[in-house]
């Protein structure tokens, strides 16, 4: 059957969202002729519309939807209502994303065994190894052009980049280069390259970047076999006699509520949402949501450890010319319990401008000391930290007392910092000011971690399934034909940028899902 | 140029006439019936429903939360806008805000000085505003200004930022790896 699909076709597979894992996995679907509905709660933009402009871009791509928070985390005071940056629109957040495509390392993968236990984390081994996914790494990269793969050259240093490789060299860092980037360093694919614009946050008007939004979604719709249904808001997932889901209920674009009857289900919208809807849609014969017989769902919510250091220096750096993460440092990303904590983190190149600047560095702050810091914004560098923070079982995506403008509970986002996240960021804050301080900063400043961009683990995998949400395909454990495909799968948070591991999540479990298909196992 | 402050001649009045229906509120602003100006008469605001005197006193309350000395006051002027704006809609909103003054005023008699604005020190209004730090009236304001302040083109001006590129062609060749002092 070709697109559009009609609303009691059960044959379609639907996929909730559209970004890194939805819109891969839609797309991997129907370039096998699978017929998918793809529903997006939000809008298509392409990169003639992106603003280059933060809070307008902010206005045109966020998810600003009601949401609530709790906890000791400095954003449930900063920003109530905004636990996450993220993106609600075609292409999700790989419309925001900076771009950085790592691998996660073999042993983060065995997170539990490397690490061993961890008082208060709830640990675990991915039921999966960096050599089962290496294939799928390999497909994802050639799919995005990642830079420094497949023969692709990496992108030019920025002034921003050049700062930090200069203190990177002096601090005797040996692993420092402009990073494995999904940003066209030469033209490739139909795409341009990278003309050191800028606001990569802000989707890229080069069309540089990666994005499913001008790659997957065009390229799946292209086959006859995709549909996108634009600012179809998800409300529930329904479920037959016999406890398979059978269709979704959302509401669409004139606010009409609507049934999609389905064959399978893959939800895609991110950590936040995927946990709320699998939560909202609790039934009778799945009183706690569905897929929760472990009780895990909406659990171990994971936000990477985070930070950023903004360093002054006496001459101008103008660091917010070109790309946004221009470069890396990797040398404290492994495992060495000697800096007194487990797991690792990674050093990237970060611009904020002159308006998130002013938000962001330090969220409340006021007087000659702020001032003084934006007065030398023209001689500011920065980076942001990124590093593995530790699963816990009560930092968690649950219902809230709130409901949203259709009537259903918002999620509530609860997040405490487990003494090991607090020993990394202090470490990393350390290393990064120390990387300014070796080619003469004269302030620098730790800043707090901003709203959410990595929101992960709150469908974990799992090798048994009353330990986890969903097995190392993202099927779910409890039914056979609801899958999750975003990185709210993610058994551990690993140190690396998530994107590219939902990307090669989402290309292998197209493939499974075709075989289950053939097999008429869902 | 910014958006809510008009460069004189401010329409139907002369640079005379406005400083004729003025009264001074502080060494660089003045006010009259409906609205703010500057002193020199350089810039002027409309006022629709706060009083001017209370317009002026957010103008100084803004640059002693986020001071930066090279920045006109006419930065400041537009950034507190917004306050007159939602007062003009909200009656409650509207007193929070002259209440907010009013407390500040009271603060600064206090401590022996004629006003808020006549408050000859930053150190000695900063201590007035600390006081008020956890009020609804301190919050909304600060808060505004993040926005307010730092999203305007002639602050980024002000700053350095270059922002927007693409319609140059993006910075690749305009300095995005010019740094020559490393």
């Amino acid at each position: 059957m070709a697109a559009p699909y009609k609303l009691d076709d059960d044959s379609v597979i639907v996929v909730i969202g559209t970004g890194a894992g939805g819109g891969t996995l839609a797309n991997e679907l129907a370039q096998k002729g699978i017929d998918v509905v793809a529903l997006e709660a939000g809008g298509r933009h392409l990169p003639e519309d992106y603003i280059n402009d933060e809070w307008a871009s902010f206005a045109q791509l966020a998810w600003t939807d009601m949401r609530t928070t709790s906890g000791s985390w400095r954003v449930a005071q900063d920003f109530a209502n905004l636990p996450a940056w993220i993106v609600k629109a075609v292409g999700g957040s790989t419309t925001h994303w900076a771009g950085a495509s790592l691998r996660i390392q073999e042993h983060e993968f065995k997170a539990r065994t490397t690490y061993g236990e961890i008082d208060g984390a709830s640990l675990m081994d991915w039921p999966l190894t960096l050599q089962e996914l290496e294939p799928y790494y390999d497909k994802a990269e050639d799919k995005m052009g990642v830079t420094r793969t497949n023969g692709i050259p990496g992108l030019p240093g920025n002034n921003n980049f050049k700062v930090m490789k200069a203190g990177a060299d002096k601090l005797g860092y040996t692993q420092c280069h402009t990073g494995n980037m999904a940003i066209n360093s030469q033209p490739r694919q139909d795409r341009a390259s990278c003309q050191q614009i800028g606001f990569c946050f802000q989707g890229c008007k080069m069309g540089a970047k990666w994005s499913t939004a001008y790659t997957e979604i065009p390229l799946g719709e292209s086959t006859g076999h995709l549909e996108v249904r634009e600012h179809a808001h998800v409300q529930k997932i329904e479920h037959d006699d016999n406890g398979k889901v059978s269709g979704v209920v959302y509401v669409d674009k004139d606010g009409n509520q609507q049934l999609q009857k389905a064959r399978a289900v893959c939800v895609a919208g991110n950590s936040l949402e995927s946990p709320r809807l699998l939560l909202n849609s609790a039934s009778s014969m799945f009183p706690d949501g569905l897929a929760n017989s472990s009780g895990q769902v909406g659990k171990n919510y994971m936000r990477h450890m985070t930070g950023s250091v903004y360093a002054v220096f006496d001459r101008p750096v103008h660091m917010a010319r070109g790309t946004t993460m221009a470069g890396i440092i990797q040398d404290e990303s492994g495992h060495d319990t000697s800096r007194g904590f487990a797991g690792g983190y990674e050093m990237e190149t970060l611009s904020l401008g002159v308006p998130f600047m002013a938000a962001f560095l330090n969220p409340g702050a006021w007087g000659r000391e702020f001032t003084a810091a934006m007065d030398m914004y023209t001689n500011m560098a920065g980076m942001w930290l990124v590093g593995e923070d530790m699963p816990q079982e009560s930092n968690a995506v649950t219902l809230s007392e709130e409901k949203d403008q259709y009537g259903m509970p918002v999620a509530n986002v609860h997040f405490d910092d487990h003494p090991n996240d607090i020993a990394m960021r202090n470490h990393a804050f350390q290393q990064g000011m120390a990387v300014y301080d070796a080619v003469g900063a004269t302030q620098t400043y730790p800043t707090p971690p901003y709203p959410s961009t990595h929101n992960l683990g709150t469908n974990r995998m799992s090798a048994k399934a009353s330990e986890g949400v969903v097995n190392s395909f993202g099927q779910s454990h409890d039914i056979a034909n609801l899958f999750i495909s975003d990185g709210s799968q993610f058994t551990t948070g690993a140190a690396e940028n998530p994107t590219l591991t939902i990307v090669t999540l989402a290309i292998r479990q197209a493939d499974y899902i075709e075989k289950q298909l053939t097999e008429k196992a869902i | 140029m910014t958006e809510h402050v008009i460069r004189m001649p401010v329409p139907r009045m002369s640079r005379r006439t406005l400083l004729k229906r003025s009264v001074a509120v502080s060494a660089s602003m003045v006010v009259g019936s409906g609205f703010l100006a500057s002193s020199n008469a350089v810039w002027a605001m409309e006022v629709k429903a706060l009083n001017p005197e209370t317009m002026a006193t957010l103008v100084q309350v803004a640059r002693d939360i986020y001071p930066h000395d090279r920045f006109p006051d006419e930065l400041y002027a537009s950034a507190v806008k917004s306050h007159d704006d939602a007062a003009a809609k909200d009656p409650d909103y509207q007193w929070m805000i002259e209440s907010g003054v009013t407390v500040l005023n009271n603060l600064a008699k206090k401590k022996g000085h004629s006003s808020y604005v006549g408050t000859g020190w930053e150190k000695d209004r900063v201590s007035i505003l600390e006081s008020m730090r956890n009020s609804d009236f301190f919050q909304k304001v600060r808060g505004g200004l993040v926005v307010g302040l730092y999203n305007q083109p002639a602050v980024w001006d002000q700053l350095g930022y270059e922002g927007a590129s693409f319609d140059k062609g993006g910075y690749i060749n305009r300095g995005f790896d010019d740094i020559n002092w490393l």
